[in-house]
């Protein structure tokens, strides 16, 4: 009677071996430990086992009956895993198709120069300030130390509007404007829009100008170059070589035109840099006792230096652009690029 | 100015290399811009010996030669008859080319063999003898090319002069600079002159009738000349400066020009009735032809030079045709002034005619200079064209013209500006070494006396300058400024526009700059009606072109204009936005409204994607974008009117924008007329917001709401109204009756078609009921939703929709 014991041990683990379905597997349970199944029959039958016996089949029914039980709560849970992961595989995607989303647009690579350049100064407590684009020839000019039929207007073409009201040739007359309303200590920063009659692959008829103005008491030629030596540092990296050299403006004295070695060749010569191994980068200088005499500010107890660059240039250098032009077409794969 | 180092050679000796001096005056101020070399004129010409000289069998006037480089020799029939054996001549190989173009090839002249040419000074054009060949030096090493033999060619730097340095415009100006960064000392052209027992006084005469216009006028008589080519070293120097050589009389007032920096003028004094010249104010209307041919009518104040009946010059820009140098002109008048340089300006600019002379009067020349220079062509001039110089000059110079003296200057001062502690003695040397007369009136005050061709020199800062240039700015220190503490200010609508970029391009679209001028017509092809504001352009007077000739009013155009150049360029699908300024005209002389503004164009299809949604974009897309932006900003109480908004766009798609009442600009399709005219073949939405009226509605405070832990529940209900029932009147009619249960209500669906009446449509709204403080129950929101319900259809006469 024992040997049936191990018959049906055996028959029922070889059976659940093959059952490979969850319904497979419910069917051998049915079939050996069902309520008309063979192991609930056998012990059905420990009436007609002998006596001595009856301890030891009773012993091994159970063992059976636990152990089935056992091996079949595992091949259910082993089904219901596989059965998982076959999902899964099916559910299986092409990773490298291209993602679904709104493609983000981009800001045009000038005002992203000018949001740095802005940053920058900011840290160095320059303020941002603004004016109008169509200026008086008063504020554009002749505040600035550039009289009528002075020589000095060659150096910047000029769109008329009226005879005193013109397009500004620059952001400097901003720096009057604001010297006329606050006291020292002033430090601004003052970017815009700005219009010469020129157009060629390296002018514009518009184009973008920062133009910023330190005044304060002891304000040095060293510190003009100590600021303006950080900032381009921080624009062109840290390794940047710069040079000042004497130049001039109208409304600055001494004044330093700013030179950086060039980006592309090093400073060996290249078409860029007009084989210099320069590249020109800000016009800057102390500010001339002449503006400030015009703002109401005393030169024997403040000095200050103001600077000036263009954006487009510094775009170029920074991107590769050869031809200014493309930063006003505005064709929309250009502009992605940035 | 083009400086040629031979020229500048002259005047200042220097061992630096062009580069070398390159480097120096751009790092003084004086920038090169570029170093050119000026080669010969001709090429494969060497050091030859002539071996023999025999007789050509065959022709009288020619000798048959042979000459040798060093290493071959050769046949050579020459004309010439000053050579000999022995004579060290100019070979021009077979290959050579002489000026003029000429190759020499090997040919045969009355049957002999010819390989090569003997060259004249002249024929080289390194000299003017064209009597015979030219002979050159006899231990010159054979074979080497004349040029280097004879250091010919030349080296010019074209250096860019800032306006403030009128001395700097001429070549003893530039050689002074130079003298100034080498320590090297001037040589000045020494000046002799002849003179003739005719006094000029007793054959002309000048009157200056407009002293303030031209203080100075000097003049010399020249007698005898006979007009012709200037020599070659003279023709040289001018074409290396940039200048045509015209004849030895013209030629020496532009040389002096170039040299000493003041222009002169000749004139032919046969031409000059009474003999006499009057400087005087031109009349009104005035008319005058100049040397070159051209008519001009004069502007008022124009300083005239003129005899006795008539204008022969336009003072300070250029001569007269009815006075010019002729082939057979024999009596020079050489005038040699000093003009006032606004007047000049102002007359050069307004004649349209920036001459030479023009450029170096505006400047400002040295006033004391002017007889120097007049003493100096007189020479020059007798010198090349064999005339006399008549006794005496003329020299009216009614109104001294001021020179700046003593200036102040503090050791203190420099050194603050500069901020370094510069010696005393450096700056004195600094201002010796360009000729300024320092007083050391000690403790560190001098008095400084600039050259009187120093004319941009008034002021102590003007001094200071000249210290720190050529002290050197690469020796100032690099400092941080000890400056007070202060906080930045920052304009609030440079930070809104900082998130209208941010929030944009998270959308897709990308950020363009269009110019701020536009076409006159732009308001036309809008379709703007005669008294929109938009019309009232700024103009600008002198465009560059008719497209660029007024200041935009809106960027609507503008962002259609870069649509159409995309589309042309194969990209349709088009998300653009703009910050940018417009301009509207106020009164004359006063300056015009400038508006700041944000305008966003849309166009194409919704999606790039090749596999994802590709439908048109509409109003709504461009919607949900400015919803996004006003949600952003915590904008809550945003309305779109869609009242007649504007011209160029669809009237049943178009909309204002109201931000609590204030009307922030416009949205909608651009109308099918506008995209027609302008060639537009695409859909396009465009918007435009006043951010400067966007800015004053911000209001910067969040009030935090508790989440409620309640379900909300909600209810649909399809209301069938006519169908130009607006979505948020419907809206607002539930809102209004003020339910604090109802938490939200929103259009779910849309639907007009099968089933429904003519003219209407079914309007889903979607009602959301939740309490803060507990779970509603079923009865109590019916009661409340079926209450909501009623009056709405009170309110509206809509139907339900079962």
């Amino acid at each position: 009677m024992i040997s049936d014991i191990l018959q049906l041990e055996k028959s029922a683990l070889g059976e659940l071996a093959q059952a490979k379905t969850q319904e497979a597997i419910l069917a051998v349970r049915t079939k050996y430990l069902g309520r008309k199944g063979l192991l609930t029959g056998l012990l059905r039958n420990i009436a007609h086992v002998p006596v001595d016996e009856k301890p030891l089949f009773g012993k091994r029914c159970n063992e059976v009956k636990e152990l089935l039980d056992v091996k079949i709560e595992e091949a259910l849970k082993l089904q219901a895993e596989s059965k998982k992961e076959a999902i899964l595989a099916k559910e299986k995607i092409d990773v490298t198709l291209p993602g679904r989303s709104i493609p983000p647009g981009r800001i045009h690579p000038v005002i992203q120069i000018r949001r740095e350049i802005c940053e920058i100064f900011a840290s160095f407590g320059f303020s941002v300030v603004e004016g109008p684009e169509v200026e008086l020839d008063y504020y554009n000019f002749e505040s600035l130390n550039i009289p009528k039929d002075h020589p000095a207007r060659d150096m910047q073409d000029t769109f008329y509007i009226e005879d005193n009201m013109v397009l500004r040739t620059h952001t400097s007359p901003v720096q009057v404007r604001i010297m006329e309303k606050v006291q020292p200590p002033v430090r601004i920063l003052s970017p815009g829009r700005v219009y010469r009659p020129d157009s060629d692959v390296s002018h514009t008829p518009m184009f973008h100008q920062i133009e910023g103005l330190l005044v304060d008491r002891g304000i040095s030629f060293a510190d003009l170059k100590g600021i303006l030596t950080a900032f381009l540092k921080k624009v062109f990296g840290s390794d940047t070589v710069l040079r000042f050299r004497p130049s001039f403006f109208p409304f600055t004295e001494p004044s330093a035109e700013v030179d950086i070695r060039c980006v592309m060749c090093k400073g060996s010569g290249c078409r860029v840099c007009g084989q210099s191994g320069w590249l020109e980068i800000l016009g800057s200088g102390m500010v001339d006792p002449a503006v400030f005499k015009n703002v109401g500010y005393d030169p024997e107890i403040y000095s200050g230096f103001a600077f000036g660059l263009g954006l487009e240039r510094i775009a170029m250098l920074k991107y590769g652009i050869s031809d200014i032009r493309l930063l006003f077409e505005n064709d929309i794969r250009f502009l992605k690029q940035f | 100015m083009l400086v040629s180092l031979k020229w500048l050679k002259d005047y200042i000796d220097f061992e630096l290399s062009a580069q070398e001096l390159a480097d120096r005056l751009t790092m003084a101020g004086l920038e090169v811009d570029e170093i050119k070399t000026i080669a010969p004129k001709f090429s494969g010409v060497v050091v030859a010996e002539i071996l023999s000289v025999t007789p050509h069998p065959k022709a009288d006037k020619l000798s048959l030669c042979t000459v040798t480089d060093g290493t071959e020799t050769y046949p050579v029939v020459c004309g010439a008859k000053n050579i000999k054996a022995g004579d060290v001549v100019p070979l021009a190989k077979v290959g050579a080319v002489i000026p003029g173009g000429y190759t020499i090839k090997s040919t045969v002249l009355r049957g002999e063999k010819s390989d090569g040419m003997l060259c004249s000074e002249a024929e080289l054009e390194v000299g003017d003898d064209a009597s015979g060949i030219m002979h050159l030096p006899s231990g010159m090493t054979r074979g080497t090319p004349l040029e280097n033999a004879l250091d010919l060619g030349d080296t010019v730097l074209d250096v860019s002069i800032t306006p403030n340095r009128s001395d700097c415009l001429s070549m003893i100006g530039m050689a002074r600079e130079v003298a100034a960064l080498t320590g090297g000392k001037i040589k000045m052209p020494s000046i002799d002159i002849e003179e003739s027992d005719q006094d000029i006084r007793s054959l002309s005469s000048v009157t200056i009738v407009a002293a303030d216009l031209c203080p100075r006028y000097s003049a010399r008589m020249i007698q005898n000349v006979k007009i012709g080519d200037s020599p070659v070293w003279m023709k040289a120097r001018l074409e290396a400066a940039g200048m045509r050589a015209i004849n030895n009389v013209v030629d020496v007032t532009n040389f002096v020009m170039l040299e000493m920096g003041q222009p002169l003028h000749a004139f032919d004094f046969r031409f000059l009735e009474e003999g006499r010249i009057v400087v005087r104010k031109s009349k009104d209307g005035e008319e005058f032809v100049s040397l070159d041919e051209k008519s001009h009518v004069l502007p008022p104040d124009t300083v005239l030079i003129c005899d006795g009946k008539k204008p022969v010059a336009i003072g300070g820009i250029m001569g007269g045709l009815n006075s010019e140098v002729k082939e057979d002109t024999q009596v020079i008048f050489l005038e040699s002034a000093y003009f006032n340089p606004s007047s000049i300006r102002r007359s050069s600019r307004r004649l349209a005619m920036p001459t030479d002379a023009a450029f170096r009067f505006e400047r400002g020349i040295d006033p004391e200079g002017v007889i120097r220079a007049l003493d100096r062509a007189a020479q020059l001039m007798a010198g090349l064209s064999g005339g006399t110089v008549c006794k005496n000059y003329i020299d009216e110079y009614p109104k001294k013209i001021p020179a700046v003296q003593n200036i102040p200057l503090r050791l203190d001062r420099i050194r603050e500006i500069i901020g370094t502690a510069i010696l005393s003695e450096d700056v004195i040397r600094i201002l010796n070494s360009i000729d300024m007369k320092v007083v050391d009136k000690g403790n560190g005050k001098y008095l400084v006396t600039p050259p009187t061709s120093r004319v941009d020199i008034e002021r102590e800062i003007d001094l200071v300058e000249e210290v720190v240039r050529l002290y050197g700015y690469d020796r100032v220190p690099v400092t941080v400024p000890a400056v007070s503490v202060k906080e930045i200010d920052v304009i609030p609508r440079l930070v809104l526009e900082e998130r209208v970029r941010q929030l944009f391009t998270g959308c897709g679209y990308s950020e363009i700059i269009n110019y701020s001028f536009t076409r006159p017509a732009s308001v036309d092809e809008l379709l703007l009606p005669p008294d929109d504001e938009r019309r009232r352009f700024v103009v600008i007077r002198n465009p560059l072109t008719e497209e660029q000739s007024v200041m935009r009013t809106t960027l609507s155009y503008g962002l259609l204009e870069t649509l159409k150049k995309n589309i042309n360029n194969a990209s349709f699908n088009l998300k653009i936005f703009e910050i940018g300024r417009i301009f509207l005209k106020r009164g004359d002389g006063e300056l015009p409204e400038e508006k700041n503004i944000l305008a966003g164009l849309l166009s194409g299809k919704t999606s790039e994607n090749l596999w994802g949604l590709k439908v048109n974009v509409d109003f709504y897309d461009l919607k949900g974008c400015l919803e996004n932006l006003f949600y952003d900003l915590k904008l809550e109480k945003c309305r779109y009117h869609a009242e007649i908004s504007e011209p160029f766009l669809h009237p049943g798609q178009s909309c204002n924008l109201y931000v609590n009442d204030a009307k922030i600009g416009f949205m909608g399709q651009v109308h099918p007329e506008v995209l027609e005219k302008m060639d537009i073949r695409s859909n396009a939405y465009l918007f435009e917001i006043n951010l400067d009226v966007l800015d004053k509605q911000l209001n910067p405070r969040i009030d935090y709401r508790e989440i409620s832990k309640f379900p909300a529940v909600t209810r649909d209900v399809a209301f069938v109204v006519p169908i130009p029932m607006e979505a948020d009147k419907m809206l607002e009619i539930v809102l209004t009756q003020q339910e604090y249960l109802l938490e939200n209500v929103g259009i779910f669906d849309i639907y007009a078609g099968k089933g429904l009446d003519e003219g209407t449509k079914s309007l889903g709204l979607r009602f959301s009921y939740r309490a803060p403080d507990r779970t509603l129950t079923d009865a109590e929101i019916n009661s409340i939703h079926e209450r909501i319900v009623n009056s709405t259809v009170r309110l509206t006469g809509a139907k339900i929709r079962a």
